[in-house]
């Protein structure tokens, strides 16, 4: 039932796909079959699984320092109300700024390696992190803050020990968004300047009219992505559970 | 524990240019439980969170404190009407809850004592979520009496419970904080007549006291006949000032 459920839907797809293609006849270099992308991808494994490496490590890295210094921001921002004040309107006025926009700047910081793939899936994700842990470290239950007082505790310890678990599922949905924002900006950051990675190889395959090759790359990233999506998710639905149960 | 002391409030309180409570003169009998009823609105809970030092937002224009002098601080213990359980922590770790959050050493030991004295010795490992809504005010009460505070106040922490598990908790709490100076906010006539040593009425003329000095030491039986006259007296009184 459950890989019904997945398939039907991918079906249909591959169905509307192969289905535009017999109507409208486009040249492969406009629109390749499923057939000729899936011998692409065959083809080219080896090719599409070592850019896939490159790609997966620039994503891993960057969500886990997005998500780091997004947690420490949060708590950063709870800790001082004034902190908060300041720095909250610059955060929310930074993202005003196309990350597009910060791509070649950051190349032009970073270099064409590794770590300016990283600087853009750390930036992309950073806000939905730190956003979403602040959001709740400012929602606990006033009765939980009330007893904490009344017991005697000092605010330091009333954010350690109570609004920084109470805050918990903020940070893990944060953690959701950003596994699907991850790979957006390390594909960003490789087509901006890269050697290596799917963003990079993506644009050498469109700019050789290897439009096959492409439509692989992009497949082998949205797999790439719905991968740690459900890893992420998985990951954040069993410390939900054993949070309670 | 140090003797308990009696609490005294006397002045008014405002929130953002309205008043919210008083002008008004209230005393709790040291040792003794002083139920606190009146219409919704009229201020029961502000009172309280000023003897809990929880008036943030509001001022305060006279005074709310210990009939002994000494500061309130430290000596207060709060029970709500949400049980107040942090459902990641076990039964065990919410009853030490102050501890930690104050930086000592939790005493397990006398976590599992006093969970055993409100009956729920077995479920200290257990996490709140397993808890029926009975056996989580029980862990409230443990909390509570882990703080070892002279001073409780309660601000409708039954409320939320059945006939059965209401009337138990009462009489478990009527006994485990005989010792105790306690305010009770309470909407319920019943429950007033059955815990109050004295019996308060708060309006905004100010404070009406209902006679119990003929009535049984608490807690009073439900069905006594002491405990039903004073249940009406309490809520003719109440129908008179709503």
């Amino acid at each position: 039932m459950r890989a019904l459920r997945i398939l039907l839907p991918a079906l249909l797809g591959l169905a509307l796909w192969q289905g535009a293609v017999w109507v409208f006849a486009p040249p492969a270099f406009i629109l390749p079959g499923p057939a000729e992308v899936a011998g692409a991808l065959w083809q080219n494994r080896a090719l599409l699984a070592e850019h896939a490496g490159i790609t997966s490590l620039e994503v891993l890295l960057g969500l886990a320092l997005g998500a780091g210094l997004g947690w420490a921001t949060a708590i950063g921002l709870a800790a001082s109300p004034p902190l908060a004040r300041t720095l909250r309107p610059i955060l929310v006025v930074s993202q005003a700024v196309p990350v597009f926009a910060l791509a070649p700047i950051l190349t032009l910081w970073f270099g064409y390696g590794l770590a300016s793939k990283v600087a853009m899936a750390l930036l992309i994700i950073y806000f939905p992190v730190t956003s979403a842990f602040f959001d709740a470290l400012r929602s606990t239950p006033a009765a939980w803050l009330d007893q904490a007082r009344v017991m005697g505790a000092t605010p330091a310890r009333i954010l350690w020990h109570l609004r920084v678990p109470a805050a918990l599922p903020g940070l893990l949905s944060g953690l959701r968004l950003a596994a699907v924002y991850a790979p957006i900006g390390a594909i960003i950051g490789e087509w901006v300047g890269a050697s290596r990675g799917l963003g990079y190889l993506m644009l050498l395959a469109n700019g050789r009219a290897k439009t096959d090759l492409m439509f692989a790359s992009v497949l082998v990233v949205a797999g790439l992505t719905v991968g740690l999506y459900r890893a992420v998710d998985a990951l954040a639905g069993r410390v939900e559970a054993r949070r309670r149960a | 524990m140090t003797p308990p002391p009696g609490l005294l409030f006397d002045g008014r309180v405002r929130a953002g240019g309205t008043t919210c409570l008083g002008p008004v003169r209230m005393a709790a009998e040291a040792g003794r439980w002083t139920c606190l009823l009146g219409p919704s609105g009229v201020g029961k809970s502000t009172l309280l969170h000023c003897f809990a030092g929880l008036a943030g937002g509001m001022t305060l224009k006279g005074r709310a404190g210990a009939t002994d002098g000494d500061p309130l601080d430290g000596r207060v213990a709060l029970m709500a009407q949400s049980d107040g359980l942090l459902p990641w922590l076990t039964v065990a770790e919410n009853v030490t809850l102050g501890a930690r959050l104050r930086g000592k050493r939790p005493d397990r030991n006398r976590a599992a004592a006093l969970l055993s004295r409100v009956g729920l010795g077995d479920l200290g490992d257990r996490k709140p979520r397993a808890l029926s809504g009975g056996q989580r005010q029980r862990a409230a009460l443990a909390r509570t009496l882990y703080e070892d505070r002279p001073v409780v106040l309660l601000d409708e922490p039954f409320s939320a419970l059945d006939v059965a598990h209401r009337a138990r908790m009462q009489d478990l709490s009527a006994r485990e904080l005989a010792s105790c100076t306690v305010l009770q906010v309470t909407h319920d006539p019943a429950e007033a007549a059955r815990l109050g040593d004295r019996l308060l009425i708060l309006t905004a003329a100010g404070i009406a006291e209902i006679d119990t000095r003929q009535a049984p030491p608490i807690p009073r039986a439900a069905d006594a006949g002491a405990t039903l006259d004073l249940t009406g007296r309490l809520t003719r009184r109440l129908l008179e000032v709503a």
